[in-house]
């Protein structure tokens, strides 16, 4: 078995087999591909990429991808937190299904949430029709991105904070009740420390997911540029011009943009485990 | 149920307000799951019943909606099987070994789920359209990947491949290797002990994630609509061909075609709940 410096010594067949075809596919598969895209976006003069990638129409569509994964991923926050504190907290009928459906949005194909969100939303639409005789319209606005990034985003903050409301010290809850703390005191000072990682965990998660979603949204946000267009649209519309140097350039700052993510992530992770390391040595 | 710190072993009257503040929490969770997850669910079906089950059967049996839904069986047929051999040789290699820049391999196992799906149709254009690294070379051959299967296809496994490997390298790392090793020692063949010891420990984690990797792939959207170049009846999969309908008014159609996928998520989600059962009576 060639097992050369870079593995410690196991016992077990197979490494050298299975980390050539796993290094093999990943360079093929994500790679080449994604070297592909940045040394296309390098190709252009940088002054010229400058101009494409602060393009108004570019920065507009920024705005809106940023603003609303943002505000869908705080909403996400609130109510995702409630929601994993219902499943986990109380009994009631219906508690396993509930907990099933959390993760509809994952199995569910962006384009059929799309297609049911612009018709659940529409003017004439179920809940649309009701919003709309009190003057709010969702679909074909900025709110539509917003609600569809809501619902792709609930999973990533529910799962994240399921857990580790699992944690939380109930015999603290009831000595800070026994010693006069109210609700509220118990909320802020024992279950939010506990929490907050992991709801910081999936806030990022549902942003990061946000900023790349396209499926769900184009359907509900009606497409027009400087109002409703968000980034990877925009991508979409500079390859269907042919204009391959703007799409290099946007797809390269969202690569760019999702590298910055995963680090965010593994950051906010490696707070959390630090802090909770913390926690449990008091 | 596992007792962990947060499970009261016993019970305590609720005060007054906890029962206050757990009808009202209860309603809120429940009013937005009803708002966000069955309005759009129970949308989907009411508008694919619209005209009856005979409108909701022409739908789905319209040629160009049969060739995409045997279009998405076909992707589906080459990308599970791709990703699933991947998913395994990956788990091997990472939750069995140590080795160098391991850390690294995991983090390009998670790049896809942080990446647009635009950007796996994008690259993709770079790579074989007709001014790509190798597209030019491939047409001359006669080889056509953009706007075509072959570009679906590779476009799909980006979008999917980490999602057998994510869910065995946690189970396979927590399960650890005594069980090999003592096969291996007793004469056990490398091959032998991987299909009689390694895969019947962990079935219903690749079940799962041969399941979870399915339903992304059936469902891709975004990866797929930049490469595809909609030509139906040919290149249109299923969630393109809900698209094309929606687009030209006809909900009836769009919505059945919807409905499959959404009768596919939920098959997903029942799997989902009775791996974990099982896993969960397995394990204990």
């Amino acid at each position: 078995m060639a097992r050369g410096r870079i593995a410690a010594p196991s016992p077990l067949p197979g490494f050298g087999l299975t980390l050539g075809f796993t290094t093999f596919f990943l360079s093929a598969v994500i790679l080449l591909p994604l070297a592909a895209l940045v040394i296309r976006a390098f190709g252009i003069p940088p002054a010229e990429l400058l101009g494409l990638l602060a393009d108004e129409r570019a920065v507009a569509s920024y705005r809106l991808s940023f603003g609303a994964a943002a505000l869908a991923a705080g909403i996400n926050a609130v109510f995702g937190f409630i929601v994993a504190w219902s499943l986990v907290r109380y009994e009631f009928p219906g508690r396993r299904l509930l907990d099933a459906m959390i993760d509809l949005p994952f199995a569910l194909p962006t384009a059929v949430s799309g297609i049911a969100l612009a018709t659940v939303f529409s003017p004439t639409g179920w809940l649309g029709g009701k919003l709309a005789l009190a003057g709010v319209q969702v679909a074909y606005t900025r709110l539509g991105v917003v609600v569809a990034l809501v619902l792709i985003g609930l999973p990533f903050v529910v799962r994240s904070v399921q857990p580790a409301l699992l944690e939380v010290h109930r015999d603290l809850e009831d000595a800070a009740e026994s010693l006069g703390a109210g609700g509220l005191q118990v909320f802020r000072r024992i279950i939010l420390p506990t929490v907050l990682p992991a709801l910081a965990t999936g806030f990022t998660l549902a942003f990061a997911r946000g900023i790349g979603e396209y499926g769900s949204i184009v359907f509900i946000s009606g497409n027009l540029p400087f109002e409703t267009e968000i980034t990877p649209l925009l991508i979409v519309v500079r390859l269907e011009q042919y204009d391959y140097a703007g799409a290099a350039a946007l797809g390269f700052f969202m690569l760019a943009v999702s590298f910055v993510m995963l680090l965010a992530i593994n950051a906010v992770q490696g707070w959390g485990q630090r802090r909770l390391g913390l926690v449990a040595v008091r | 149920m596992t007792a962990g710190p947060g499970v009261r072993t016993g019970s305590r009257p609720m005060t007054r307000g906890a029962r206050v503040t757990r009808v009202a929490l209860l309603a809120v969770s429940i009013a937005f799951l009803g708002l966000l997850l069955l309005a759009p669910l129970g949308a989907v079906l009411i508008q694919a019943l619209a005209k009856g089950v005979g409108g909701w059967f022409a739908g789905v049996t319209e040629p160009d909606t049969v060739a995409a839904i045997k279009l998405t069986l076909l992707t589906a047929a080459i990308v599970v099987p791709v990703n699933t051999l991947f998913g395994i040789c990956a788990a091997w290699a990472i939750a069995r070994f140590e080795f160098r820049g391991k850390s690294l391999l995991v983090t390009l196992i998670d790049l896809p789920l942080a990446i647009s799906p635009v950007i796996a149709g994008l690259v993709l254009v770079f790579l074989f359209g007709a001014q790509g690294w190798f597209g030019g070379w491939l047409l001359d051959r006669g080889v056509q990947v953009i706007f075509a299967v072959p570009g679906i296809v590779l476009a799909t496994i980006i979008i999917s491949f980490p999602y057998v490997a994510r869910e065995l390298i946690p189970l396979m790392q927590q399960q650890g290797s005594d069980e090999e090793i003592a096969a291996l020692s007793l004469g056990a063949r490398p091959w032998t002990t991987f299909v009689r010891i390694t895969l019947p420990k962990i079935r219903w984690g690749l079940l799962y994630g041969v399941i979870l990797c399915n339903a992304r792939v059936m469902g891709e959207f975004g990866a797929v609509s930049v490469i595809s170049g909609h030509i139906r009846g040919v290149t249109n999969t299923m969630p393109l061909q809900v698209e094309i309908l929606y687009n030209e008014y006809d909900f009836v159609a769009a919505f059945a075609v919807a409905s499959l996928l959404a009768m596919l998520a939920i098959l997903t989600l029942v799997a989902k709940t009775l791996v974990e059962m099982r896993s969960r009576t397995a394990g204990h």
